[in-house]
C-alpha cells in the first residue's frame, strides 16, 4: 500500500486528477482524453478557422517553435535526470563535492560547464540532484549556472558578438558570480521547509529499469505541462507586443538595464540563442545587453514555471525575485568594469 | 492523468515530433540543424510511453488486486500535465505557417553591419541571400554590386504606406528568435503585390534607402527589373547568418 506513505500535500494535486469526486463518478483520464481528442478531430475545421488571423497564426507558430525547441533539450534533462536517480549512488555526490557547502557551492557552479544544453535541461537535472542528498547551496548553484556558461552557449555569444570578444568573458563570469551569490545566499538564509518538491511516485519496490523510466514519464509529464505554459506567456509577448516600445526604453541606462531584463524574463528564449536576439538590439548599451544574457537563462517565465513544478510553489516565489536581483545587479557591476 | 493516458500522450507528442522531422514541416519552427535531437527526443517518448504500458501490464499481472479501487494512489500527475495536449493539437491540427509578414513588420529589421564581405562570385543574375544582399547594399554602398544583376528570394510585406519589402526571416534556433531582415522595392513591380506570397526578385543596386520605422535600422533598397512568383521554399528561414 503506498497511501500510507503519502504525505498531505499530495492530496492537493491529487484531488483533481484522480480520485473520485463527491458525486460518485470516477474520474477516467483515458476516456476524457479520448472524447477530448475525437471532439477536436470533429471541430478542427471551425478551430483553424478560428484560429485564421494573422496574430493567432503567428502566436502558434511562435508557441509550437518553443515546444518543438526546447523538447528535446528537455528530454536530455530528464534522461540524466533518471540516470542520476536510479544509477548514481547518493556517495558519488558525497565524495564528488567538497564536504563544506560553502565550498562546495562553487564547485558546483563550475560544474555547470559540462551540462551541454539550455535551461529546460538543466531543472530537471537539479531536482534530481537534491533528491540524491545533494546539499541544495551547491544544487542551485549549478541550477543557475549550467543554461549560462556551457561552450556552446558561450561560442554563440562569441559568434553572435564579433566585435565584442569582451561579452562571452562577461557573460561567464556575471553567471558564474550570480549563480555561487545565490548558492550561497540559499545556504544563509535558506530554510529547508521553503523547499518541498511535489510528490513523486515512489520508486520502491520497482526494479531498475521500472525505476528509470518511472522517472523519464513522470519528469516529462510533470516539466512538460509547465514548460506548456512559458511557451504559451513567450508566444504571447512576441506576437503581441509591439518592438517599438523598446526604443522608448533604450535611451535611458537605467531603465534600458532595466527593460531587457525583464524583456528575457518575459521572452523565454533558449540560452543557445538570446546572445543573437540581443546582439541586434543596438540601440541599447553592451550592459544592458549583458544583463539581458545574464537574466535570461537563470529566470524567465518558463523557468520559473518549471521551477515551481520541480520545487515547489513556495520555493519559486522566493528564489526568482533573488536570481532576477542579483542577476541584474551582478551584470551592472561586471558591465562597469568590462564592458 | 493516469498512467495509460499518460503514455498515451507521451506516445502522441513523439510520434508527432517523428512526422515533423521526417518531413519537412519541422523546418517551419526550428533549424534544420535541430532534426536529430528532434528524432531522437521523439524516439524517447514512444519508448518511455511503451515501457510504461509494459511495466502498467506487469504489475497489474502480479499485483492488480492490491491496486483496485485506490483511489489516492501516486500515479497520477498533476492537471497541468494535460497542457500537453495544446502543442499536439496545434502541431498536428492546425500546423501553423511559419512566420510571415505580420511578424516581419511588427519587428524591425534585425539588418547589422557585417564583418566583411568576400568576393562575389561570378553567375548573372547572381544568387544572394536577401541578408548579404542588404549588408553589402546598406553598409558597403553597394561596392561589387554595380552592374551585377542579383537575385533574391523572399515574401512581401506591406508598411503602412504601402511601400513593398521583400523580407526574409532570419532564424538562429527556433521561430522565436526569428528577425526580419527587410529590404525595400522600387522599380518594375507588379501592380498587385499581396502580403506573404513568395518572389524571386531579381534586380540591381540602388543607392536609395530609408530607416525602419520600428528600430531605426538600415533598410536598403533593390531596383527591381524581374519578379517571379515561386512557392513557399522547403526551408522558409535563413540561418547560420551569423557565421
Amino acid at each position: 500500500m503506498t497511501t500510507t506513505r503519502t504525505p498531505p500535500r499530495a492530496a492537493e494535486h491529487d484531488a483533481d486528477a484522480a480520485g473520485k469526486d463527491p458525486g460518485g463518478w470516477t474520474f477516467n483520464s483515458p476516456l476524457v482524453l479520448t472524447l477530448l481528442l475525437l471532439l477536436v478531430l470533429a471541430v478542427q475545421g471551425t478551430v483553424r478557422r478560428e484560429l485564421s488571423s494573422p496574430v493567432m497564426q503567428s502566436w502558434m507558430t511562435v508557441f509550437v517553435a518553443v515546444m518543438l525547441q526546447a523538447l528535446p533539450f528537455l528530454v536530455l534533462g530528464v534522461l540524466l535526470s533518471a540516470v542520476i536517480a536510479v544509477f548514481v549512488p547518493p556517495s558519488f555526490f558525497a565524495r564528488a563535492l567538497p564536504s563544506r557547502p560553502a565550498l562546495a557551492v562553487p564547485v558546483a557552479g563550475m560544474a555547470g560547464a559540462v551540462l551541454p544544453g539550455c535551461e529546460c535541461a538543466s531543472v530537471p537535472v537539479a531536482g534530481a540532484l537534491v533528491r540524491r542528498g545533494v546539499t541544495p547551496a551547491a544544487a542551485l548553484a549549478f541550477l543557475l549556472s549550467a543554461p549560462a556558461i556551457n561552450p556552446i552557449v558561450l561560442t554563440a555569444t562569441a559568434v553572435a558578438f564579433p566585435g565584442n570578444p569582451e561579452m562571452v568573458l562577461a557573460r561567464f563570469v556575471t553567471s558564474l558570480l550570480v549563480a555561487c551569490a545565490m548558492g550561497w545566499l540559499w545556504q544563509r538564509l535558506g530554510r529547508a521547509d521553503w523547499l518541498r518538491p511535489p510528490e513523486r511516485p515512489s520508486a520502491e519496490g520497482l526494479g531498475k529499469g521500472a525505476a528509470f523510466w518511472s522517472s523519464v514519464r513522470h519528469d516529462v509529464m510533470h516539466a512538460g505541462g509547465f514548460l506548456v505554459v512559458g511557451a504559451m506567456a513567450a508566444a504571447t509577448l512576441k506576437a503581441v507586443v509591439p518592438a517599438s516600445w523598446l526604443n522608448a526604453a533604450a535611451s535611458n541606462p537605467v531603465v534600458a538595464v532595466l527593460a531587457l531584463s525583464v524583456l528575457a524574463v518575459l521572452l523565454s528564449i533558449c540560452s543557445e540563442a538570446d546572445a543573437f536576439v540581443v546582439s541586434s538590439l543596438t540601440q541599447f548599451s553592451l550592459t544592458a545587453r549583458l544583463a539581458f544574457l545574464v537574466v535570461g537563462p537563470m529566470i524567465d517565465l518558463k523557468l520559473f514555471a518549471m521551477q515551481a513544478g520541480t520545487f515547489g510553489r513556495g520555493f519559486a516565489v522566493r528564489f526568482a525575485p533573488a536570481t532576477f536581483v542579483l542577476a541584474v545587479l551582478g551584470s551592472v557591476l561586471v558591465g562597469a568594469v568590462l564592458l | 492523468m493516469n498512467r495509460q493516458a499518460q503514455s498515451a500522450v507521451l506516445f502522441l507528442i513523439g510520434a508527432s515530433m517523428l512526422h515533423a522531422s521526417s518531413t519537412d514541416l519541422y523546418l517551419r519552427y526550428v533549424k534544420a540543424g535541430l532534426r536529430p535531437l528532434l528524432i531522437v527526443a521523439g524516439v524517447v517518448l514512444i519508448a518511455t510511453a511503451l515501457a510504461t504500458v509494459w511495466y502498467e501490464l506487469r504489475q497489474g499481472r502480479s499485483k492488480g488486486h492490491d491496486h483496485g479501487g485506490e483511489p489516492g494512489h501516486t500515479h497520477r500527475e498533476p492537471r497541468i500535465s494535460w497542457l500537453l495536449v495544446l502543442p499536439l493539437f496545434a502541431l498536428v491540427l492546425v500546423a501553423p505557417p511559419a512566420l510571415g509578414s505580420y511578424s516581419a513588420m511588427h519587428a524591425g529589421t534585425a539588418l547589422q553591419r557585417p564583418w566583411g564581405y568576400a568576393d562575389l562570385p561570378d553567375g548573372d543574375p547572381l544568387p544572394l541571400s536577401a541578408v548579404d544582399y542588404a549588408g553589402r547594399a546598406a553598409y558597403d554602398e553597394g561596392r561589387g554590386l554595380a552592374g551585377r544583376r542579383v537575385e533574391i528570394t523572399g515574401f512581401i510585406a506591406l508598411d503602412s504606406t504601402g511601400t513593398p519589402y521583400l523580407v526574409r526571416m532570419e532564424l538562429s534556433c527556433c521561430a522565436a528568435d526569428a528577425q526580419p531582415v527587410k529590404i525595400g522595392l522600387t522599380g518594375q513591380l507588379p501592380p498587385v503585390l499581396e502580403p506573404d506570397n513568395w518572389l524571386k526578385v531579381t534586380g540591381t543596386y540602388t543607392a536609395k534607402r530609408t530607416k525602419d520605422p520600428v528600430n531605426g535600422g538600415l533598410i536598403p533598397f533593390l531596383h527591381v527589373t524581374a519578379t517571379q512568383p515561386i512557392p513557399t521554399p522547403k526551408d522558409p528561414y535563413e540561418s547560420g547568418w551569423r557565421g
